[in-house]
């Protein structure tokens, strides 16, 4: 096996010095009782082209552009990532290094991963910003935790309008906490109804995301000034990190804790994971935060350096009472996005948010103008909800073996939205493949 | 060796990001626009976030300096003891690129990503075969999450008993995480004492193991590099008293093939794919921690899961027991592909043949740096060995300092100062990818640093010298934390 380097005569050799007579000899601290006798029931080893066939038959039996044309969006969005990001990304000194814990030679992810802090504050409107999380909806949750660790409070108040994957996970993360979660509904707008917010006593944080679920752009200065008339934090949350290039950041709008995913800086979607958990979050509470945190300093001779710091906050010191149990995180993805971030810069960020919003408004009033409803009036970034005359849910299924993935069906997240659909667009979509999904809708 | 390995080049400075460009700079290609404008209202939108504006040359450059002030597998030896750096392959890295799985949207229909779910439904397969379980979830992201479920799955099965446990049991030898893990579900960790031979004796766990406490979670083989021989009794008596064993796999690089945990008493096991099976660790992630539950455990893992039927596969949720999600969508796909693709390409003897040269190469380091270093516990290791800087207290040189003096030799030093356990740890895991010659040369150079402890510790002190900066200052960095620029 060319990974196991040793000849016969290395393991020899160094069994000798060891003083075992055979390679068994090494495992006698086993019982006998206690070892597995047989031959493990794997597929035999293959060789590297047997394995690339293999592997990629599989890859084949997925549905990807620009075979298919997808309007799928619903937390996991299709942006291009340049060549210069994956091939930087790819660079084995980034790829194959472990978490920085002997700083002086590990300058490279230190430096990168304080930029990506850097740009994801600036990004969310924030003044601090965490190595990373594995994904949006774990951010959010460890964000809420946050929230109740801050405030002392032990309830939490989250839109229907978040990611219902994202809540789920949060109901997951509370389960055995005795924290209480209640929701608020949707208004007619898309848009979350605050209307009984007062009603509920001494919550630790209000949550809502912008844009939220269905795209519509919640109000947010509104929803930190409810949340902070009840005393509770505003907990902003995101699944599409491009938005901020447009829209206010969550950070100049009032919220306290910004969670969400930035899978759309140059990470691949690859099915899901790995995403990128972004979380954010003001000085004053720093030491709360979740999470690894990456800090400036000076070496022996006063140069400028790079450690991982505030330690004492994490599982390695403070075991059982660090803010979280997080260790291994998506480091290579914050770097991932730090390079995005760069490559964009302020002045490309802006137009891609702008290119990506106008695309999907052309597709919600083309499907307006052909007959579909649009169901929500607010305004919407990269993604709205929609009905198809003669049904969503039938429609959907028939433009599927046209090679048209037409969004997301929302009956089995949403009853009352069964008869409609999340559609979503991109930089990466042309209006010709727009205007076909139009007239195969119209038809 | 006639010349030692560390040496230095011509490293280039490299100032932050916006430190550099100017605005009107773009290193991104925005496609044409081929629909109209339509502005938001202005009181949505903001001026957008204060990035610097590069040209691609100018990141470029950026990203490929800070490169080389890094130290990866590729560069050089990585013996971080419970952290197992072994090689990662460049085929499997080729493989998650395929257009097929990596532009592979999460919400597709069962229909439409049926190789993404057959991938994964045979990597449960081979890794319930590998631990001996029946059941899996390839959703938990990294080795701590894997924990966090399978307390979460133990809580949910104390829950459904009708009797909520208040407490854990955790070996003086278990990973940091595991404590941390086990608080959030509300159980409060009781150290077991490990004992004078470094593994846990049973009668100490029936002394702990009350009818308040949830289970044991126990590193097996151990993070002294030592397997707990008694685990099949201590299992027994934690399931007499309605407890579970949660084992931490993070060690099962040390025995795939050589023992199943299914069979010797554990309940549920996580498995952490970037140390076992061979997945990059990119600089703290993202890696993966799938976790094996016994049967009747199985209706606890989170949803979706993954279930074939006549030949197709599909992701099912009407699971009412489950403990929900843990993450956004079905675990990093990414890494389970690369998983599985090491996995395939090793097979079921070169599997086990990793785990004997893993302990092979373990045990040899610890035969030939024993007569200069302490040994913590002398006995037969399995993948890890742990040493201290006992021997060197008369000479005032401690584990950091000693670390610190590897770097300019060209490796990248042990795990220091863990377990707690031993004082002064210093922890080294070979792994089984590393040839004879490279392990001779670390050797020499840890017994040549161990001899300038004693003969020119201002050496030692001053170390590393060789790297872009000096001993960095980590408590002003912690004092007046400066966390963005």
């Amino acid at each position: 096996m060319r990974y196991l380097p040793h000849t016969e005569e290395d393991i020899a050799a160094m069994l000798v010095a060891i003083g075992a007579r055979s390679l068994d000899d090494l495992f006698a601290s086993i019982p006998a009782d206690c070892r597995f006798g047989g031959a493990l029931d794997l597929p035999a080893a293959l060789s590297e082209s047997a394995l690339e066939r293999r592997i990629g038959q599989m890859a084949g039996r997925m549905a990807v552009s620009p075979e298919y044309a997808l309007f799928l969006g619903a937390g996991s969005y299709d942006h291009y990532i340049p060549a210069t990001v994956s091939s930087l990304l790819g660079r084995s000194e980034f790829v194959t290094s472990y978490t920085p814990y002997q700083p002086e030679m590990l300058q490279g992810t230190l430096q990168g991963i304080y930029e990506y802090q850097t740009l994801t504050a600036r990004l969310l409107g924030m003044e601090v910003a965490t190595a990373s999380h594995y994904d949006g909806a774990t951010a959010l949750a460890e964000a809420i935790l946050m929230a109740v660790r801050i405030t002392g409070k032990k309830k939490a108040v989250l839109s229907r309008a978040i990611h219902p994957h994202y809540r789920q996970v949060v109901r997951t993360y509370f389960a055995p906490t005795g924290y209480e979660l209640l929701e608020l509904p949707v208004l007619e707008t898309g848009l979350t109804d605050f209307s009984r917010l007062e009603e509920i006593p001494d919550p630790a944080a209000v949550v809502v995301q912008s844009p939220n679920f269905f795209g519509c752009i919640e109000n947010l200065r509104g929803a930190a000034e409810k949340a902070h008339s009840v005393g509770a934090l505003l907990v902003a949350g995101f699944t599409e990190a491009l938005a901020f290039g447009l829209l206010k950041s969550p950070g100049s709008e009032g919220a306290d804790i910004v969670a969400g995913e930035g899978q759309s800086l140059g990470i691949p979607r690859s099915f899901g994971g790995p995403a990128l958990g972004m979380l954010a979050g003001l000085k004053k509470h720093m030491r709360n935060l979740p999470g690894r945190l990456v800090g400036k300093t000076k070496d022996r001779d006063g140069k400028r350096g790079f450690v991982l710091t505030l330690a004492t906050r994490e599982q390695h010191i403070r075991r059982e009472k660090a803010t979280s149990n997080i260790c291994s995180n998506n480091s290579l993805n914050a770097l991932a996005a730090a390079m995005a971030m760069a490559s964009l810069g302020g002045t490309g960020i802006r137009e891609l948010a702008s290119l990506n919003h106008d695309k999907a408004e052309y597709l919600k009033n083309a499907l307006r103008d052909a007959g579909c409803p649009v169901r929500f009036s607010g305004a919407t970034f990269n993604e709205f909800v929609v009905g198809f005359p003669g049904g969503f849910e039938a429609r959907y299924r028939r433009l599927l073996d046209r090679k048209i993935v037409a969004g997301l069906p929302l009956g089995a997240y949403y009853p009352e939205l069964a008869d409609c659909g999340l559609l979503c667009v991109t930089e990466t979509c042309g209006r010709e493949e727009m205007d076909r999904l139009v007239r195969e809708v119209a038809t | 060796m006639s010349e030692a390995l560390g040496t230095t080049g011509l490293i280039l400075n490299e100032p932050l990001l916006w430190e550099r460009g100017k605005k009107g700079r773009s290193g991104f290609s925005i496609p044409d626009r081929d629909v109209p404008s339509r502005p938001l209202p202005l009181e949505m939108t903001g001026g957008g976030p204060d990035f610097p504006d590069l040209s691609e040359i100018e990141v470029v450059r950026h990203y490929t300096r800070l490169s080389t002030w890094n130290f990866g597998v590729d560069t050089g030896f990585y013996p971080l003891g419970s952290c197992t750096m072994k090689y990662n392959p460049k085929i499997n890295e080729k493989l998650a690129g395929l257009r097929g799985f990596a532009a592979a949207h999460p919400l597709l229909p069962a229909e439409l990503s049926q190789g993404a779910l057959q991938l994964m439904f045979e990597l449960e397969r081979f890794l319930s075969e590998i631990t001996g379980l029946d059941a899996l979830t390839l959703q938990p992201a990294a080795g701590a999450q894997g924990e966090l479920t399978g307390m979460l799955i133990i809580h949910a099965y104390h829950r459904l008993r009708g009797k909520q446990k208040t407490k854990i049991l955790i070996p003086d030898t278990a990973h940091g995480t595991n404590p941390a893990s086990a608080a959030i579900c509300g159980y409060a960790p009781v150290p077991v004492p490990s004992g004078p031979d470094g593994i846990i004796a049973p009668e100490t766990v029936e002394a702990l193991m009350d009818s308040e406490t949830a289970g044991i979670m126990i590193t097996n083989p151990n993070t002294l590099g030592l397997f707990e021989a008694n685990i099949r009794e201590i299992a027994r008596i934690v399931h007499e008293r309605g407890g579970l064993v949660y084992g931490d796999g993070a060690n099962m690089n040390a025995v795939m093939g050589i023992v199943k945990p299914g069979e010797i008493g554990v309940d549920i096991l996580h498995l952490n794919l970037h140390k076992t099976f061979s997945t990059p660790h990119g600089g703290g992630g993202p890696g993966a921690g799938p976790v094996a539950v016994r049967k009747d455990l199985a209706r606890f893992l989170p949803i979706p899961r993954v279930v074939e039927k006549n030949g197709a596969y599909e992701l099912r949720e009407d699971f009412p027991e489950s403990i929900g999600r843990v993450l956004a969508f079905h675990g990093h796909f990414g890494i389970l592909l690369r998983a599985c693709a090491y996995i395939l390409s090793m097979g079921p003897d070169g599997l086990r043949d990793a785990s004997r040269m893993a302990v092979l190469n373990a045990n040899y380091i610890r035969e030939k740096l024993r007569d200069v270093l302490h040994l913590a516990f002398d006995r037969p290791c399995m993948h890890e060995c742990v040493f201290s800087d006992q021997n060197q207290q008369p000479t005032g040189i401690t584990t950091l300092e000693m670390a610190k003096r590897l770097i300019d030799y060209g490796y990248h030093p042990p795990t220091i100062y863990f377990p707690l356990v031993v004082h002064g740890a210093i922890m080294i895991e070979p792994t089984e990818t590393e040839t004879k010659e490279d392990l001779d040369a670390f050797i020499a150079a840890f017994r040549s640093v161990a001899r300038e402890a004693a003969d020119s510790p201002a050496v030692v002190r001053e170390a590393p010298t060789r790297c872009k900066v000096k001993r960095l200052d980590e408590t002003a960095a912690a004092r007046n934390p400066c966390l963005a620029g």
